[in-house]
């Protein structure tokens, strides 16, 4: 294991984060703040509370999860991406690193950014509702499960994409319809029976129930199911991660 | 001298069917600057790429200071920088920080001390701080050795590194090539620039439609090809090449003022003397005589026509 390349991978990565840290900090506080006074006091004021707990508070596992699954998914497909784009990947091949340094460095940078942003959102969420946090190790290991597993599902968009429009084609069409319909702003009892069931379809719900869950005790499905269903997805996206690396897809001619 | 490269029959066919490399064998010798001459998509870059990594070969085998470049690749990319062609560099970093990444992912520990030492060398300590999107194009290129020397290799691979660089820039690069040589650092550098091939190689390998014709000491290649022209002025022109003179195949400038005739220096007699006295005989009185060696450029040209005709 080329451990000083995983760190220097890492590093770099990680420097890319730092130097425009005033904007990753900034962005994530204001739009919480945006979804705070748009649902928490327009629409919060005609919901009272769901399942037993505060609209405002309800939301807050629901917006932690939509911003750190876009946030891995974008800066692990743009990590990866962008050396592809202006030619820096030469470096990556011809260095003695194999494919799962490159996924580690990668991977952990994307995934620590996404972490680092879910602690910025739920900090400045805990400014405008109370929060008592249940479970806090779950808390986290759900968290950090997401964080790793969404940014293995960036790299390889970004390891797919051929172009920009590619990199932001999942995340546009697949990735935001599912988070906003998997519960984050509603629990998926408040939804007809129909609805209900189809939504089971939704892996997302499985995720953002299991968060609830380590936050307020409540879940929309059982809590094994949101474990299983997300060491799914991390297993699914570590096999296709494989695949490309057996293969060299779309990295080595 | 040993060969630190050493390349069996290598193939390398795309995807589509191009068939990019076909059979080169090809052997280094440790602390050599050869030159890899070939017009463009005669195979040069693809057979670096093939050796550092970037490309998977289809055929035959290679092996960098006696590692197998695909079963030992970790080996023998810690022997291998390559500076390449493109100015691949990520526009908004700083210099250092891009050249303190090549050594990290080359699996060594950070050197301060000898990355400024680089730095220094290549003129870029200035520079160190500055995004790299600031830099000229001849600076960029620097970048993209320093990035390549950081850790500290065996050897180094240029490819094109002169392409569209001034003059004055090329003759630097030749210098900064002459001193990595120095300190025993093997270099393969590609080029279709033949000047630059006869300025700085031992070597020169010349490659066309993805096959190595020849493999040659420069100096050899020279005397061996060339061929050399002797340029002999008169002092008061004439109309026609005199009859007595029909025998050498001599041709008159249009002005009628000098005389070219050509020689190869191989051959067992050059024909001069007896020219020499023919022109006397003739009643030609000379003004100047003098010869010019052919180029490296008219002999490449001669190969590759060679090899097309055949």
């Amino acid at each position: 294991m080329n451990v000083n390349a995983v760190r220097a991978i890492y590093l770099y990565e990680m420097s890319r984060f730092f130097r425009t840290i005033l904007q990753s900090f900034i962005s994530p506080v204001i739009s919480t703040s945006l979804y705070f006074v748009v649902f928490g006091a327009a629409i919060g004021s005609r919901i009272d509370q769901v399942e037993g707990v505060s609209y405002g508070a309800f939301i807050v596992p629901g917006l932690i999860m939509l911003s750190v699954m876009t946030q891995a998914i974008s800066n692990a497909s743009f990590g990866i991406y962008f050396p592809k784009f202006i030619g820096t990947i030469y470096e990556l091949l011809s260095a003695p690193v194999n494919f799962l340094e490159i996924v580690l460095g990668y991977v952990g940078a994307a995934a620590t950014k996404a972490l680092f942003i879910g602690m910025v959102i739920l900090g400045t969420a805990s400014l405008f509702v109370d929060l008592e946090i249940q479970h806090p190790i779950a808390m986290m290991a759900f968290m950090v499960l997401t964080c790793v597993s969404f940014a293995l599902f960036g790299f390889i968009i970004g390891i797919w994409a051929q172009n920009f429009e590619q990199l932001q084609l999942i995340p546009l069409l697949v990735i935001t319809p599912l988070v906003f319909l998997g519960g984050s702003f509603y629990s998926i009892k408040m939804l007809p029976p129909i609805w209900q069931t189809i939504t089971l379809f939704n892996p997302v719900v499985y995720l953002i129930s299991g968060f609830r869950w380590a936050f307020f005790g409540v879940q929309d499905v059982d809590v094994g199911l949101s474990l299983l269903a997300i060491l799914g997805f991390t297993s699914i996206c570590l096999g296709l991660i494989w695949w490309i690396f057996k293969t060299g897809y779309r990295i080595r001619s | 001298m040993t060969a630190i490269v050493s390349v069996k029959d290598l193939r390398k066919v795309y995807d589509g069917g191009f068939e990019a490399l076909k059979g080169v064998t090809l052997e280094i010798e440790e602390g050599e600057i050869l030159a890899l001459l070939g017009p463009n998509g005669a195979g040069k870059t693809t057979l670096i790429s093939a050796l550092c990594g970037i490309t998977v070969p289809t055929g035959g085998s290679a092996t960098v200071g006696g590692y197998d470049i695909i079963e030992s690749y970790r080996d023998t990319r810690r022997l291998i920088g390559l500076v390449p062609q493109d100015l691949s560099l990520e526009p908004f970093e700083k210099v250092i920080t891009s050249v303190r990444l090549s050594r990290g992912l080359f699996g060594l520990r950070r050197d301060e001390a000898l990355i400024e030492d680089i730095l220094r060398r290549l003129s870029l300590w200035d520079k160190r701080n500055d995004q790299i999107k600031t830099l000229s194009g001849g600076m960029k290129r620097r970048v993209l050795i320093a990035k390549a020397l950081s850790h500290e290799p065996r050897v180094l691979f240029l490819d094109e590194p002169t392409a569209g660089v001034d003059v004055e820039l090329r003759r630097d690069m030749w210098e900064i090539v002459a001193d990595l040589k120095t300190q025993g650092v093997t270099i393969i550098l590609t080029t279709h620039y033949i000047e630059e091939a006869e300025a700085i190689a031992d070597r020169i390998g010349v490659i066309t439609d993805g096959q190595i014709l020849l493999v040659q000491d420069t100096a050899t290649l020279m005397r061996q090809m060339g061929r050399k022209e002797l340029r002999i002025d008169l002092k008061t022109p004439v109309e026609a090449v005199p009859p007595v003179l029909g025998g050498y195949d001599l041709q008159l400038t249009a002005d009628g003022a000098a005389l070219s005739y050509s020689y190869d220096t191989n051959a067992d007699g050059t024909g001069i003397t007896a020219l020499l006295g023919d022109l006397a005989k003739a009643g030609l009185a000379l003004a100047d005589i003098h010869t010019k060696q052919s180029s490296l450029e008219e002999i490449f040209v001669g190969l590759v026509h060679k090899e097309d005709a055949s």
